[in-house]
């Protein structure tokens, strides 16, 4: 009987001694885990992918995805990546997703990770194209206007605005993207000609705002750029500032 | 021979016990290591079908011949395969998959159970050929053991990394595996991965004797229980021929299961943490292990059983 005390004092030792080693593994191991899936919001997934939790929750690393795409524009992020662990991912400024209509990425993904409900190739939202002013050449008041050309969406994810000037009478025609229709395809960011791309996809979770439910806006003419329903083909303009600048085109300096 | 002085032992049926001897001529080495060459023809060939689909196209009647990896794949675009442990782990996260990859995990699970699941580390795990080779060299160079670690350990780690998935919400081995680092850089393009597989096999090298796959491995211990009751494919052990000296264990990377009393019993190596590598049937000196099917073993065993008890019985 006595032996029978002394190896239940020994099991009660040992459970303790397996329990906090597996406690503290586990914790360890849970904090690592996280602190992989925290760099998932820098990734640009392939179309269809899920949102960040459930897109790392589901992806199995398989790269079927990568091997579907005939551009070869996927790849598998591999250790010391800032991506997480083997997920797929792509960087438009060396080979952006051309939009293939069929998919073929998003049917070869066995577990869902890029999720089936995603039929039309435009309905991807595989990141949103963000515009830096400051280098933009458009901006600087050059005709460039590339990336509105190279859209695959054109005139509806990046649309050209007439942009009048104060101290001259030039006026700009700047590129504007519309996160209701980009795809975050990266084909602008690829496009751009400046030595560092000035547009560039990054996902939406990063750039966007919200508005907020309680804000009813008015039907000013100013705000009705980003009133407009989605299908409308022409950005408004305001009106004084296009028929001043198309005057001035016609007729010249002499007026 | 070194023992060669010694006097012959005896063995269990009273006869001298032999030792292994190495064949001289090249023709008998290669036959002795004949499991050793399929194996890696197997674990290697598995590869490169991997990895000449992605990168080289190779197809069969217009259909990618092996897309994916060992988590998941697709052999000519209609069948699938899935690692099951890998999806036993998403499916804890309580996200809902594809039929796709469950059909794919079910029928890797079901070719398992008739090979023994833990065939998958001797003949298809890459990462065998990199604990194999630190095995070796380890005992080439005498390194002995820096602590002891008890085997089951890895049962304990299989249960923290399906635990670890329902706390983290994402497949938590899937996320640091060796295996699958190891297999996806290889295929998909080489990052710091290779320092993983480095770790592994300074582990078994200096650390701990199969330290990685005999103790650790999650995945080697959820595949030693797929298919420990079922699996077909066995170790038939003959207790009449066998003199117990000991060859077998030496170089079996998991000894704990030649427990040749209860191999006797059941006339086969019956536990799942057998791999099926085979290295113990050609070192043994008797031909007392060879492979074979389960059905055949316990057929034969019931009849010989049956012999027995009617020889005791007159």
């Amino acid at each position: 009987m006595s032996k029978a005390k002394v190896s239940r004092r020994a099991l009660v030792g040992k459970v303790a001694q397996g329990t906090t080693l597996a406690v503290t593994g586990g914790s360890i191991w849970s904090y690592l885990l996280s602190q992989q899936a925290r760099a998932a919001p820098r990734a640009v997934r392939p179309p269809g992918a899920r949102q960040d939790d459930d897109f790392n929750a589901h992806c199995i690393k398989c790269g079927q995805c990568v091997q579907a795409c005939p551009y070869d524009t996927l790849r598998l992020a591999a250790v010391g990546e800032a991506i997480p662990i083997g997920t797929p991912y792509f960087i438009p400024r060396q080979i952006p997703c051309y939009m293939c209509p069929d998919i073929p990425c998003r049917k070869a993904c066995p577990t869902g990770a890029l999720d089936s409900v995603l039929e039309d190739i435009n309905e991807a939202r595989m990141g949103l194209a963000v515009i830096d002013v400051e280098h933009c050449l458009s901006w600087q008041g050059l005709r460039c206007e590339i990336c509105h050309r190279e859209c695959p969406v054109q005139d509806q994810a990046i649309t050209v605005e007439l942009l009048p000037r104060r101290v001259s009478k030039h006026a700009m025609f700047v590129p504007m993207v519309h996160s209701a229709h980009c795809t975050g395809c990266g084909i602008c960011e690829n496009a751009c000609p400046t030595e560092e791309a000035a547009i560039r996809v990054v996902p939406p979770g990063l750039v966007q705002g919200k508005l907020g439910a309680h804000y009813r806006l008015q039907q000013r003419p100013d705000t009705l750029r980003d009133q407009k329903s989605p299908d409308s083909q022409t950005p408004m303009r305001s009106n004084t500032v296009e028929t001043s600048a198309l005057e001035y085109l016609n007729e010249g300096e002499s007026r | 021979m070194t023992h060669g002085s010694r006097q012959p032992e005896t063995g269990a049926g009273g006869g001298p016990v032999r030792k292994f001897v190495m064949p001289n001529t090249l023709a008998g080495k290669l036959w002795v290591w004949r499991y050793i060459i399929l194996r890696r023809v197997s674990q290697i060939a598995l590869l490169l079908l991997f990895f000449g689909t992605a990168h080289w196209g190779w197809k069969v009647a217009d259909r990618p011949l092996l897309a994916g990896n060992l988590s998941s794949s697709e052999l000519l675009g209609v069948i699938p395969m899935a690692d099951p442990f890998a999806v036993l782990q998403i499916l804890v996260t309580q996200s809902i998959l594809e039929p796709r990859v469950l059909i794919g995990a079910l029928l890797i699970l079901a070719v398992y159970a008739i090979v023994g699941g833990r065939s998958f580390c001797a003949w298809v795990c890459p990462v065998n050929m990199v604990t194999d080779l630190a095995g070796w060299l380890r005992t080439r160079l005498g390194i002995s053991g820096a602590f002891y670690l008890s085997r089951n350990t890895r049962y304990t780690v299989l249960a923290l990394a399906l635990a670890v998935s329902v706390i983290a919400g994402v497949a938590a081995f899937e996320w640091i595996s060796p295996v699958g680092v190891m297999h996806r850089e290889l295929i998909y393009g080489i990052g710091l991965g290779w320092a993983a597989v480095l770790g592994v096999f300074l582990l078994d090298l200096f650390i701990l004797k199969h330290g990685w796959c005999g103790h650790l491995c999650p995945l080697g211990a959820f595949y030693a229980l797929v298919g420990a009751r079922t699996a077909q494919l066995r170790i038939h052990f003959d207790e009449a021929t066998c003199t117990h000296c000991g060859e077998c264990a030496r170089i079996c990377p998991e000894p704990q299961v030649l427990n040749l009393k209860q191999a006797a019993q059941v006339g086969m190596v019956a536990s799942g943490e057998c791999t099926n590598c085979g290295r113990c049937t050609p070192m043994c000196p008797e031909h007392s292990l060879s492979f074979d099917w389960r059905v055949a073993i316990t057929k034969h065993k019931r009849h010989s059983h049956a012999g027995t008890s009617k020889r005791r019985a007159a």
